[in-house]
Parts: structure tokens; C-alpha cells; sequence
């Protein structure tokens, strides 16, 4: 069968399953490739501490705020502060900007940025979010299993 | 006893829901007129009882009825009245029963206007909107209640409506949002009722064209309403986020834009039959996956809705029955319609099946981001990730600049065949668009950007053709006024929505390359320069609103020396919610805004501040209430109001024979 004397229906057919198996090709490929380099992985204060995050990658990290952990700079808008994950590990982000209007110690944050080798994440967002009540999942999670911990362990918090 | 009152309505609402599904189905079943005839009748009664529902916890809101716990958590005695009406809808509960009467007036609205309908068709597609709205309201009933009293000891006050919502983008977004999302439910029971008759013509198409792009237009409003609201109101400067929330109304647009192209061709050339009815699925769907990603708090996302896990599985289990339901349905009885018609790789067909790929594929891509979360979680064990704005960059611009040239091209495509001459008489605007975007883009811009020429350009070629294609048809008219207004409101209507993206395309443009921000520690007198203005503080002092306390500060800004505006930006405090709150202040004007906001205090008496200078950001949203009007207007067509007088011709014959 030639493709110049088929019906033009069946010619017609032929190209929309063609363009849709193109199309659904490339913008799979396109998805995959751009997820790969775009997912950032959440660490807990526990992994960073223990070494077990990558450095010199775009990671989220996150806990509850120190109390009196926050500093300011006299000169410009560099802040850095602890976050925990309320047992035995402690992170410190240090952070160029604003920060939220929800930012507060005792509150629980997440960071994004960049480990260094001082176990230090220098941070490109720092997000807290609307609700007063609301708990980013990945905190309310850290914090579960650092109580679990710790009541194994027979320390109390 | 009001709000007892409300949930007495709601209740027997939901008896009258049950009702609509039950016995209109009956009676096309049993070929019974009088029971098809109740659709009407019973979706009148929905609607009433939903409005009596929907105002009588308004009354509670008026009233400071601080016994009701949803207006006890979400209004204070301090709180304006116009923000008292709108906190209704501020949180879960009082927004799904507006979405749920949203759903009921959509249900009226097609039975008041569905004169050109069979009435059996008519009973079917009520019955299913029937069933759908008993979805809602048993939702409501069963999990989130706006009724519930707190007694006997109830607060004194109420808990106040987050700061953030105090705003008028709260009393205009949601509402036009849900008229979108729900409105979606009507080409869905358009296309479900076609299937269930089994005769999948181009009829159903017709009918649900002004619908759909009606349900579209309102989609379109609550999106830019939305992006402009998050723009002036969360202090980062931001218009798009690509948040899961952001995306769930996202979604329904791009299927929904693909639905009213998919529906044109299928109406006009009756291709496309069964993927038409898929879209009209989909665009439902969508809508609901996007109520169910919002309020089941699986992911994260800055629109924190109260969120509960039992509301999420319910919502859940609803999108499994009503998507399982269709798409069963759908696999049965589309297996036997073929689309007849033949056309050439040229046709406005072909164009359309490309628009509607790129559109569905953008979709599917943007699916796939705000899900991965979840897939990643699944299968690495509960590892967390969050997927970024670069992604959906990524994927995303590449698909939509191959629909903008598609869609510079197709205004003067024909069906079954483009002339190719006329094809190509489409090219030397694109040459002269490249030219004037090219030399503006060298005298007014402070880098050379390609990308920006290259989108700018495809936004000036867009409307060069539009404009063409417009001259085209009147330019061998001798009287050419006349002939404008002989073209169909239709025509117009894809005029105005083709211009309203092309005025997008450049706002976002011009804006992503040639915004330029500074986040700075200022005291008074300090002076920062940005993009040639000079923004000066000059003076800190605390004001005192109705229901907040506030620092305010006065930046004044100068260009080569002369004041051109003075911006007073906020940061305040609420005290009965406790919640600090950005104010920013906006300079806007038609081809830049500039932006400041105030950070915290950083001691020793200076503030971060936050300053943008954005040029076209205007255009923006200008665009995108461009593309709602020209939705709005293609039903002003006559094609659909002919319809219905020829039915009434036809009675008036029968009646008098």
C-alpha cells in the first residue's frame, strides 16, 4: 500500500497517531529530564547532622526554630538560626533576604539552598507557611520520629 | 435557631438532589413525560434551598452568631462587614457550600435556559447534575459542617479571619474560581447524558459550547483575579508560584482551553466526536482533583486550608466514582461512533487537534510535577521532595511557544482545506513583527535578550494576523463599518481571546527577563537605586487600623531628581489572630509597576525593605480578563439564541394547527 493512494481518512489517521506518539515522546522525555534535575530531597537536622545529606546540592531541610538562635547582621539582611528537630539535632541556615511574615522562633520552618562543609545550609528560600496551626508535612514527620525515638530511648523531650 | 434553619435547608436540598437524579432517570427509563418534566421543577427547588442554606450562615456571619464554630474560628466583631460576608467562604467548610451552591445555580441555570433541548435530553442532563450536587452536599453533611454550634460556653469573640484574607481579592477570587471549576459540571453532564443515549452527534456539542466557554471565562477570571491577588498581597512579588493549589486551577484551564477548541471543530465538522466527550471528562475531573489536592493537605502548598485526611479520603472516593463512572461509561458506549469527515494536514482541524495536544500534554506535565511528590514518596519509602518552579518552566515554555505559533497562524485557516497561498500569506507579519519588537527591544531595553524577542515577536504576530484576518473580511466591503458589525459575536469573541493571550504572552515576558528587585536594610533618609529610580525612606511611624496595629513607612521615589510617587508600605499586626502581615504599596502604571514591602525590623531602627521594579506586569492579568471577555462573548452569538427562537416558532406553529 502506498501512502499516497491511501484514503485520505486513513492518511488522516495515520498522521494524528503519528503527532501523538511524537508529541507524547518528546514531552515525556522533556518531563523526565527536567524532574531529574528539579526535585529537591527533603532532609531531616538527624541526616544532616549525621552526614548522610549531599553537599554542593539544592537540598530542603527544615525543623523547628531555636529560641534565641536567630542573628542578624548590623550591615545588611544576613540572618542565621537553628533549626531542630526538638531531640538531639540542630542545623544551623544562614540566609541572605527577608524572611517570612510567619518566621518566628519555636515555628516550624523549611529551608532550601545549598550544604557547605562546615554542615552550614545557605539557604535560597526560606518558607513558613500561612497558618498558624499548619505543620509542613515534612516537619510534623521529623519531629514524630524524634519523639519515637526518644521515648525508646527512655529520655523524655 | 438561624443556622439550624440553614442546616434544615441543606438537608432537605439534599433530599431534592436526590430526587433530581432519581426521578427524571426513571422517567426517561419508563418513557414517563411527567417525571422527566419534574427536572425542572426540582432543580428550581435545589437551587432555593441551597440559597436559603448559603444565606443563613451569611446571617450567622452578620449577625456575630460566634455559637456557630465556623464563624466562631473565622470572623471577629472587629472585622469590616464586606470582609464578614466574604470570610464565608475564607475557609473549608463555608467555601464547599459556596462551591455547592455554585453547583445548584448551574443546575438552574440549565434547566431555566435549555429551551432547545429534547426533554428528554434535558431530564438526563439534570438528573446528572442532580447526582453530582448530592456528592457535595453529602460531603458537607458528613464532613464539614458550617453549622455545628459550639455550646453550651461559646467565645465571647471570634478567633478573626486570617489577615491575609482580609482583602478584596477574598471577596472576588473564590467565587469566580468556583463558578469555573463547577462550571465545568455541565459540559460533563452534557457529554455524559450524549452516552447514555448512545447517539453521540454533533448536537450535544452545540449545546455545550456556550456553556463551556461561559464555565471557561469564569475559570479565567478567578486565575488572573488570583494571580494578581497573590502579587500585591503576600509581599514577595510574585505573580505565579506554580503551587499545587495554583496548578489545580491550572489544569481545568488547559483541558477546559482545549474543550472549547475540540467543541468548535466537532460542531462545525462533527470530527472529534469521541475525543470532545473525553475533554468534557477531563476538564470535570480536573476540577475535582484540584478540590481534592487543596483540601486533603497531601501536599504541601502555600494555600493552607485546614486539612483533614477523612475530608481528603471522601473527595477521594467521590473522584474515583465520578471518574471510574464516566470513563467505564465512555469505554462502552463510544466504541461504535466514528468521525466521518476527512481534512488536509492544512485544515483549521489539524490546527485544532495540535492545540489540543500541546494543550493536554502541557496538562499532563503539569499533573506529573504536582504529583511526583507523592509517586516519589511512594516508591522511595516516605523520602520527601518538593518539585521547583524550574520544571515546570522547563516543560511547559517549550509546549506553549509551538502553540503560539499554531495559533498565529490558524485565524485565517479554512475547515477541510487551508489554501496554501493563504498559509503563507501568513509569514511576512512575522518577519515585520520580528523587526519592530527587535529595534524596540534595542532602544528600550537595558540587555538584549533572544528569548524575549523571540516570544514578543510570536505575541506581535499573533495580533498582526488577528488584525489582518479582521481586515481581510471587510476590506472588499464597500461599507466596511456595517460589515464589522455583521461578523458573529463568535468571531469576535476568538478575536478578543487570541489578543488577550498574545497582551499575556508579553506582560509575562517582559516581565520574568527585565524585572529587577533589591531586598535592602534601610533606615530613614537611606536611599537605594534601582532600574534609574531612587527610592528614598523617608520616615518610619506606627498607624492604627479598624481591627491591627501597624508600622508604616513612607518611601518616596524620585527619577533624575523629581518625586514621582510616594509609597506608604505596611507591616501590621492583627492582634486577635496574632498574625504579622506584609502590606505592600504599589506604584502602578500601564507599563511598570514599582513595588516596595517592608521585611522586619533588623535593629537599630532599620527595616528590611523590599523593593521591584516591574515593567508590563499590568499586562499580565489585563491580558487574561481580555481572554474572560472573549469567552463571555462568543454566547452573545445568535447562532444560539436562533436556535431558541425557531423552537418557539416551531410550538407557536403547533399550537396553532
Amino acid at each position: 500500500m502506498k501512502f499516497g493512494k491511501m484514503k485520505p481518512q486513513r492518511r488522516n489517521r495515520l498522521m494524528i497517531v503519528g503527532l501523538v506518539v511524537l508529541s507524547a515522546g518528546a514531552a515525556v522525555s522533556l518531563a523526565l529530564t527536567a524532574l531529574n534535575e528539579n526535585i529537591n530531597l527533603f532532609y531531616s537536622p538527624e541526616q544532616i547532622v549525621r552526614g548522610e545529606a549531599p553537599r554542593n546540592t539544592l537540598i530542603r531541610a527544615g525543623g523547628m526554630v531555636v529560641e534565641n538562635s536567630v542573628k542578624r547582621s548590623t550591615t545588611d539582611l544576613q540572618v542565621s538560626f537553628l533549626v531542630s528537630d526538638m531531640a538531639a539535632s540542630e542545623v544551623m541556615i544562614s540566609y541572605v533576604g527577608i524572611l517570612p511574615d510567619l518566621f518566628r522562633e519555636g515555628q516550624g520552618v523549611i529551608a532550601r539552598g545549598v550544604l557547605n562543609d562546615q554542615n552550614v545550609l545557605i539557604a535560597e528560600e526560606v518558607l513558613a507557611k500561612h497558618d498558624e496551626t499548619y505543620m509542613p508535612p515534612e516537619i510534623m514527620q521529623t519531629l514524630a520520629e524524634s519523639k519515637a525515638k526518644a521515648e525508646k530511648n527512655g529520655t523524655s523531650l | 435557631m438561624i443556622a439550624e434553619l440553614g442546616h434544615f435547608s441543606l438537608i432537605l436540598a439534599l433530599g431534592l438532589g436526590v430526587c433530581l437524579a432519581v426521578l427524571p432517570s426513571i422517567g426517561v427509563y419508563r418513557r414517563h413525560e411527567g417525571l422527566m418534566r419534574l427536572a425542572g421543577s426540582l432543580s428550581a427547588g435545589l437551587f432555593v434551598f441551597l440559597l436559603i442554606s448559603f444565606s443563613c450562615l451569611a446571617y450567622a456571619f452578620w449577625d456575630d452568631d460566634f455559637s456557630v464554630a465556623y464563624v466562631a474560628r473565622n470572623s471577629n466583631s472587629a472585622l469590616p462587614l464586606q470582609f464578614k460576608l466574604s470570610a464565608i467562604w475564607g475557609a473549608h467548610e463555608g467555601s464547599f457550600l459556596l462551591w455547592t451552591l455554585i453547583m445548584g445555580g448551574w443546575t438552574f441555570a440549565v434547566s431555566v435556559f435549555s429551551g432547545g433541548l429534547s426533554v428528554d435530553m434535558r431530564a438526563r442532563v439534570l438528573a446528572i447534575m442532580g447526582a453530582l450536587s448530592i456528592g457535595f452536599m453529602l460531603f458537607i453533611l458528613l464532613t464539614s459542617n458550617p453549622f455545628d454550634r459550639i455550646l453550651p460556653v461559646f467565645p465571647a469573640d471570634g478567633a478573626d479571619l486570617n489577615p491575609l484574607l482580609q482583602d478584596f481579592g477574598l471577596i472576588v477570587h473564590p467565587p469566580m474560581l468556583y463558578m469555573g471549576y463547577v462550571g465545568f459540571a455541565v459540559p460533563f453532564a452534557f457529554a455524559i447524558a450524549t452516552l447514555t443515549t448512545g447517539r453521540l452527534d454533533a448536537a450535544w456539542a452545540r449545546w455545550s459550547r456556550p456553556w463551556t466557554n461561559v464555565a471557561w471565562a469564569f475559570l479565567t477570571v478567578g486565575i488572573t483575579l488570583g494571580s494578581w491577588w497573590a502579587y500585591y498581597e503576600l509581599g514577595w512579588g510574585g505573580w505565579w508560584f506554580w503551587d499545587a493549589v495554583e496548578n489545580a486551577s491550572f489544569m481545568p484551564w488547559l483541558i477546559g482551553t482545549a474543550l472549547i477548541h475540540s467543541l468548535a471543530a466537532t460542531e462545525k465538522r462533527g470530527v472529534f466526536k469521541s475525543w470532545t466527550v473525553l475533554l468534557a471528562i477531563f476538564a470535570f475531573s480536573f476540577s475535582l482533583l484540584g478540590a481534592f489536592l487543596v483540601r486533603s493537605g497531601v501536599l504541601t502548598s502555600v494555600h493552607a486550608f485546614a486539612v483533614d485526611p477523612e475530608r481528603g479520603m471522601f473527595i477521594l472516593a467521590f473522584l474515583v466514582l465520578v471518574i471510574g463512572g464516566s470513563l467505564t461509561l465512555y469505554a462502552i458506549k463510544v466504541s461504535g461512533i466514528k468521525s466521518e469527515a476527512g481534512f488536509d494536514w492544512t485544515a483549521r482541524e489539524t490546527m485544532i487537534l495540535a492545540n489540543n495536544l500541546l494543550l493536554v500534554t502541557a496538562a499532563g506535565a503539569v499533573l506529573l510535577g504536582t504529583l511526583y511528590p507523592l509517586i516519589y514518596e511512594a516508591l522511595t519509602d516516605g523520602k520527601k521532595i518538593s518539585v521547583g518552579p524550574p520544571y515546570f518552566n522547563a516543560v511547559f515554555v517549550p509546549l506553549m511557544l509551538l502553540l503560539f505559533a499554531i495559533m498565529a497562524v490558524s485565524p485565517a485557516s479554512r475547515w477541510k482545506k487551508t489554501p496554501r497561498e493563504t498559509l503563507r500569506r501568513q509569514f511576512p507579519a512575522l518577519i515585520g513583527s520580528l523587526i519592530v519588537v527587535a529595534s524596540l527591544v534595542l532602544a528600550f531595553a537595558t540587555e538584549v535578550s533572544v528569548a524575549v524577542i523571540l516570544i514578543d515577536t510570536l505575541a506581535l504576530w499573533i495580533v498582526a494576523n488577528l488584525v489582518r484576518d479582521l481586515w481581510s473580511k471587510v476590506a472588499n466591503k464597500v461599507a466596511k463599518l456595517p460589515a464589522l458589525f455583521q461578523q458573529t459575536m463568535s468571531y469576535y469573541g476568538m478575536l478578543l481571546g487570541h489578543l488577550g493571550i498574545a497582551v499575556t504572552i508579553a506582560g509575562v515576558c517582559t516581565t520574568v527577563y527585565y524585572t529587577e528587585e533589591k531586598d535592602l536594610r534601610m533606615a530613614a533618609g537611606d536611599v537605594a537605586e534601582l532600574a534609574g529610580y531612587e527610592f528614598r525612606l523617608n520616615a518610619m511611624r506606627q498607624i492604627k487600623g479598624p481591627n491591627y496595629v501597624a508600622d508604616q513607612g513612607e518611601v518616596e521615589v524620585f527619577q533624575e531628581g523629581r518625586s514621582v510617587v510616594k509609597l506608604y508600605p505596611e507591616k501590621r499586626f492583627y492582634a486577635v489572630s496574632k498574625n504579622v502581615m506584609t502590606e505592600a504599596d504599589i506604584d502602578p502604571t500601564l507599563f511598570r509597576d514599582l513595588f516596595v514591602a517592608l521585611g522586619e525590623p533588623v535593629g537599630d531602627d532599620a527595616w528590611a525593605v523590599r523593593i521591584h521594579y516591574k515593567p508590563f506586569v499590568r499586562w499580565i492579568w489585563f491580558g487574561g480578563l481580555l481572554i474572560a471577555l472573549g469567552g463571555f462573548c462568543t454566547v452573545l452569538d445568535r447562532r444560539y439564541r436562533a436556535v431558541k427562537r425557531s423552537r418557539q416558532a416551531a410550538v407557536t406553529l403547533g399550537v396553532a394547527a
